[in-house]
């Protein structure tokens, strides 16, 4: 348990805003473009943009979370990090559990604050901005765990972040589903299915990932 | 407990190709071994196998003790200062931050540099700190001399010394000279 509070401070030290692998607020910068230039695109028409911008909001937030796949787990991988902790008899999966924790305290709360002047640009009321912040906290989580998944794959690859991109987006799909489904619906029934497949993918992502750095060290 | 790490028919493919095999090796509290042969003809793979990171081809490896592995790869954050980079490794060890060690790698100095401007030789030093850090009763070095000047490969061999001295197993990859009087092992390429 102590190594597990040891590997998170060091990957909250690299990944958060400010940290050392700097571009952590890359995601935030792209979702606020986002929601600022798509009044550009559609017009300026008040209903038109209160009706449709919870889900832009939803897509940029899914864009947004590819951005810091790529160097999420190939750095390490390449310095030999992991070989130092399979040494000290610290589990893939541990390591992949503290990095899925950080690289979500990385971007879901700044892009959940973000909402807030996102929607204001898009003119949002009351309600949808809470259905939106809401079906984020439920789904960022669930885009997390596929991205550090799909990093992990990725990284003894030579591939660029757009495969991670092609990957990541289908794998979300029933994410964005049931999370800006809820936009438009009065319970909270997709908020709760967006909740449990985000915790149940939470539960799967280090495992897949684990294995996928061992898979990765027998090349 | 006594540190010992043996090898027995220890046979190592890569893709296609077999690198060696019939491979056995066995070293007891304070013995040291050179691993030596030409590029590409196994010494790494070797090492990694020994190590317990990769599988071997065929054979088993047996070691009780705990394994430091030092490469080509330094696993210190390349953002980080030297002080911050071997701080997370003194952590996690649990092992406290040896001025000692430090001063005989001559690492002192750089402490507050970002490990990426080090130069080869320096990083390599850094390398070492963090690996005889850990603290383990094995270790496993593969081309620990590579880019040292003459007073650092002093020092190391002078740490390898210390450390056999308190029944620690040393194993060196390496393809040139190590100054140590330790019993060689040659890699043959298979034809």
């Amino acid at each position: 348990m102590n190594a597990f509070w040891t590997l998170l401070r060091r990957d909250l030290g690299l990944l958060l805003p400010g940290g050392s692998r700097g571009g952590a607020l890359l995601p935030l910068v792209f979702f606020l473009a986002v929601a600022m230039l798509y009044p550009f695109a559609v017009g300026p028409e008040p209903a038109l943009l209160a009706r449709t911008g919870g889900g832009v909001l939803w897509i940029a937030a899914l864009l947004a979370a590819i951005l810091p796949l790529d160097r999420l787990v190939k750095d390490d991988l390449e310095s030999g990090v992991f070989d130092q902790f399979a040494l000290r008899g610290i589990a893939e999966e541990s390591a992949m559990a503290a990095r899925l924790l950080a690289h979500w305290l990385a971007f879901a709360p700044l892009l959940l604050l973000a909402c807030l002047p996102a929607a204001a640009l898009l003119g949002l009321s009351g309600d949808s901005l809470r259905q939106v912040v809401l079906g984020l906290l439920a789904g960022t989580p669930g885009l997390a765990a596929i991205g550090l998944m799909v990093s992990a794959v990725m990284a003894s690859l030579r591939a660029g972040t757009a495969l991670a991109g092609l990957l990541l987006l289908p794998l979300a799909a029933p994410v964005l589903i049931f999370g800006a489904g809820a936009i438009s619906r009065p319970d909270s029934a997709g908020l709760a299915l967006a909740g449990a497949i985000s915790l149940a993918l939470c539960a799967l992502a280090p495992f897949a990932a684990g294995a996928a750095i061992r898979a990765a060290r027998e090349n | 407990m006594q540190a010992h790490l043996s090898a027995t028919d220890l046979a190592c493919r890569r893709g296609e190709r077999l690198l060696f095999s019939g491979l056995s090796l066995s070293l007891e509290a304070g013995e040291a071994l050179h691993v030596t042969g030409a590029n590409g003809v196994g010494k790494t793979s070797l090492m990694r196998i020994l190590a317990g990171l990769s599988r071997p081809f065929a054979g088993s490896v047996d070691s009780t003790g705990s394994i430091a592995v030092l490469d080509e790869r330094l696993a210190l954050d390349m953002d980080h200062t030297l002080r911050d980079a071997l701080a997370f490794w003194e952590r996690l060890d649990g092992s406290k931050e040896s001025q000692e060690l430090r001063t005989t790698l001559g690492l002192t100095p750089l402490l507050d540099i970002p490990v990426r401007y080090l130069s080869t030789g320096q990083r390599k030093r850094a390398g070492l700190a963090r690996m005889i850090g850990q603290g383990a009763d094995i270790w496993l070095l593969d081309e620990p001399l590579n880019g040292l000047d003459t007073d650092a490969q002093a020092s190391v061999a002078g740490l390898i010394a210390a450390h056999r001295a308190q029944g620690g197993i040393c194993v060196i990859a390496s393809h040139q000279p190590t100054g140590l009087d330790i019993p060689q092992l040659a890699l043959e390429p298979l034809r």
